[in-house]
């Protein structure tokens, strides 16, 4: 077969489920794609058509096994790929890798590099070491120039360069007056201003979440009201200013309930959970292992050692809470309350994360297990399996209005394939991500992405590892 | 907690890290051996249990009580014995805790006594190196040690501790000797009153202690949580003032030193209110005039000075089991 037979790089997915939240589609499928985008999804004689129009021209042809699924590729809000400046942490191919590795195509990264990504320079440095990626890599701009809190970034200029949205995430822009500017000044702009809704002074020094674990392991807590004081402060500016605002990866029962009724009132707020604050409770710094994945694992009949105190794995900002807000933070997943969730990825080298506890840094590398440990909810029926793709794929693209996360006809063909029975175990070692630090190494995890294709290319395929 | 090699038979535990999984079973043979070292001590004899045995001492907070106390009690063991502070050591040019440790057991330590500012810091050293660890306090977290010292002044005054009631006083929060204190006074029967302003009371204590009953028996812990002093002194059969440093106040958690000695020092009147005869302890260094009037320190009813000389016997007998752990471990590997 020469290869002028098959110059659009057409591909046919079949033989498998397909879920696509945005055309309300769950159903069995093929998948027609043809010059990066897909131009046939479904069953039906317009499928059958195209199908035979391709494979006519030599098309290559994929069976799926019944029992996977294949979904629009996920969405990600919330992402550190470290570069430039911490490329010993992650670089934004090995960060892209660990995104195609989970599943992830559309990636969100953060802008606390260094230097910090608040200018059209450091932003186009950024795309185009992302050019070649394996996952497409869209900048998050910083609200402050360097992150310092005192003088905008320059806004206009960095959209047009290319950001989607404003954060200093990190760390909360903790003047309020500097806050309202931020977002009357980007509300024109058609950009989102993401906040990391932290009271600095409530939670100075704390290392973990405030409560029965931190007076056992004698480490100083920071409280969840420091999140909600925050919070509540923003949704009053966004009452002030009327200008687009998104909550970063809400850890508490009162953000939520604070999301709800912002949301009630038609305050134009959006939210993002990470998989780690739904799954995980601050018990986990004690090695205990409670919470909804533990007892999700435990139902499933998938072993769940204990872990070790004072593990740094655990240590992530905003920190683990209790089973009540994973709780309170699923219920808002599934009402709607919460828009997207987002991984936070966050890799460190071992040095960083092998200390004391209070001297560890922050953060979960969370591209590669996202999906795995989310699973454990709608295998146990906590989650509709339709609820979790949406919160991965369409409401985080609609969120900020991103041309992703569906596989309409005509959009570009990122996709994920992913087998949801498949036993595995975490292993660090075999990340792609330079960032090794997860508290679930070791653990046995149900449902695994196979395959994950970027405009109509399979970037990654768990057969060929 | 600590790995233990059984969990329900006691003298196996490889380090002294917390207290907080500690049966009364073994709370008890440490106490009984406590006592067999105190009578070697008072008779001047020399031990050689550790004869041959590297123990470091690897001190990152200022401490001259804890740290003389292990270095005798080691000496009297017939142990070798080197004493690592913070400003002579590696760690001010950056060397992580974990390659200070391996060096020293490359070095040939076999047991470290630690103190660190950080909470967990005994833990890390003890994922790290094949020797026993003891912790000689951890930041807020635990302070092992000086809680069974404390346990054995007050069953030598008081016979059995259970059913008994005793008040610590002051600074809950930040301090690691309340914590310990907690778990083994508790394993043992005795109730535990955590008495200091609401800004140095720990979070969540009540629900802490109610979710862990004592192991192997399965009791419920008596804890109680008390702002107000009169109603925590009640009916106390002992008394442990805490220290309360001056960074307190500058965080903002105290109004001054001066109201914190007329709300919650412990003077004459307020002694008063405990059982007649009540013990009074500290676990030192005292701040005379704040947290305990000069008079209660050096009271007939105090038992501070011999809190002091209890440590020792103490740390012996936490010795002596660790030796005997590794001693075992080491006839497996071979």
């Amino acid at each position: 077969m020469s290869e002028a037979r098959n110059a659009s790089g057409a591909v046919v997915l079949r033989g498998t489920r397909i879920i696509d939240p945005a055309q309300r589609l769950d159903a069995p499928g093929t998948v027609v794609i043809e010059n990066e985008r897909v131009v046939a999804i479904g069953a039906g004689p317009e499928v059958e058509a195209a199908v035979a129009r391709v494979t006519a021209t030599g098309a290559e042809v994929v069976d799926l096994p019944e029992r996977w699924v294949l979904a629009p590729g996920f969405v990600d809000l919330h992402a550190h790929l470290r570069e430039p400046g911490f490329e010993g942490k992650e670089t934004i191919l090995t960060g892209a890798a660990a995104a195609a590795r989970g599943g992830f195509t559309t990636i969100c990264c953060m802008p606390n590099t260094q230097p910090v990504l608040d200018s059209v320079d450091t932003l186009a440095y950024v795309l185009d070491r992302a050019r070649t990626a394996p996952a497409r890599v869209r900048p998050i701009a910083a609200i402050t120039k360097g992150e310092g809190g005192h003088e905008l970034s320059e806004m206009a200029e960095l959209v047009a360069a290319g950001a989607v949205a404003f954060s200093d995430d990190g760390r909360p822009v903790e003047s309020s007056r500097m806050m309202r500017l931020a977002l009357q000044y980007a509300g024109p702009l058609g950009v989102p201003v993401v906040e990391h809704c932290q009271d600095e002074e409530l939670v100075s020094g704390g290392v973990m979440h405030e409560g029965a674990t931190s007076t056992l392991l004698g480490l100083k807590g920071w409280p969840a009201a420091g999140e909600d004081v925050m919070l509540a402060r923003d949704l009053a500016l966004v009452r002030l200013t009327g200008a687009r605002y998104h909550a970063a990866h809400l850890s508490t029962a009162g953000a939520v309930g604070l999301i709800r009724e912002a949301k009630r009132s038609d305050l134009p707020v959006t939210a993002e959970v990470t998989p780690h604050h739904l799954l995980l409770t601050d018990a986990w710094v004690a090695g205990e292992r409670t919470g909804p994945l533990a007892e999700a694992l435990a139902a499933l009949g998938l072993p769940v050692p204990p872990g070790e105190r004072y593990d740094t794995n655990t240590k992530v900002n905003p920190p683990l809470r209790t089973a009540a807000d994973c709780e309170a933070l699923l219920e808002g997943l599934a009402d709607g309350t919460i828009d997207a969730i987002a991984t936070d990825h966050a890799p460190h080298t071992w040095v960083d994360k092998n200390s004391e506890y209070g001297e560890a840094a922050f953060g979960i590398s969370g591209f590669e297990t996202a999906l795995a440990s989310l699973l454990a909810l709608t295998h146990t029926g906590k989650l509709a399996l339709s609820t979790l793709i949406a919160a991965l794929t369409a409401r985080p693209a609609q969120a900020w209005g991103l041309d992703a996360g569906t596989l309409k006809p005509g959009a570009l063909a990122d996709l994920v394939i992913f087998d949801p029975e498949e036993d595995w175990m975490v292993d660090p070692e075999r990340f792609a991500s330079k960032g090794r630090n997860t508290p679930l190494a070791g653990l046995t995890l149900r449902g695994r992405v196979r395959q994950t294709w970027l405009g109509g290319r399979r970037v990654y395929d768990a057969a060929t590892e | 907690m600590m790995e233990t090699l059984t969990r329900t038979a006691s003298l196996l535990r490889r380090h002294l890290l917390d207290l907080d999984d500690w049966t009364p079973e073994e709370l008890r043979s440490l106490l009984d051996d406590t006592a067999r070292m105190r009578a070697h001590l008072d008779g001047g004899e020399r031990l050689s249990t550790l004869a041959g045995r590297v123990l470091v001492t690897l001190f990152y907070e200022n401490s001259t009580r804890t740290r003389v106390s292990f270095e005798l009690a080691a000496k009297k063991l017939g142990a070798d014995v080197v004493n690592v502070t913070a400003s002579a050591s590696s760690v001010t040019k950056g060397e992580s805790l974990r390659d200070t440790v391996r060096t020293l057991q490359a070095l040939g330590a076999n047991i470290i006594v630690v103190r660190s500012s950080q909470s967990g810091a005994p833990d890390l050293i003890a994922r790290a190196i094949d020797g026993a660890v003891v912790n000689a306090g951890d930041g807020w977290h635990a302070h092992p040690s000086q809680a069974l010292l404390d346990l054995f002044t007050l069953e030598r005054h008081l016979g059995s501790v259970a059913g008994r009631r005793i008040a610590i006083l002051g600074d809950i929060l930040h301090s690691r000797v309340a914590r310990s204190n907690v778990w083994s006074l508790t394993a043992m029967g005795a109730e535990v009153v955590l008495c200091g302003p609401a800004t140095l009371l720990p979070p969540a204590a009540a629900d802490l202690y109610a979710a862990r009953p004592v192991p192997g028996t399965g009791e419920p812990r008596r804890v109680v949580v008390e702002p107000r002093i009169e109603r925590a002194l009640e009916g106390a059969d002992a008394v442990m003032a805490l220290r309360i440093q001056k960074e307190r106040m500058q965080a903002g958690l105290l109004p001054s030193l001066r109201e914190y000695a007329r709300t919650y020092g412990l003077n004459r009147e307020r002694l008063a209110l405990a059982r007649p005869g009540a013990l009074v302890m500290h676990p030192g260094p005292m701040n005379e005039g704040v947290e305990i009037a000069a008079d209660v320190a050096a009271g007939p009813s105090s038992v501070i000075e011999e809190q002091v000389t209890n440590g020792v016997a103490t740390r012996m007998a936490i010795l002596t089991q660790l030796a005997g752990v590794l001693t075992r471990r080491e006839a497996e590997w071979r």
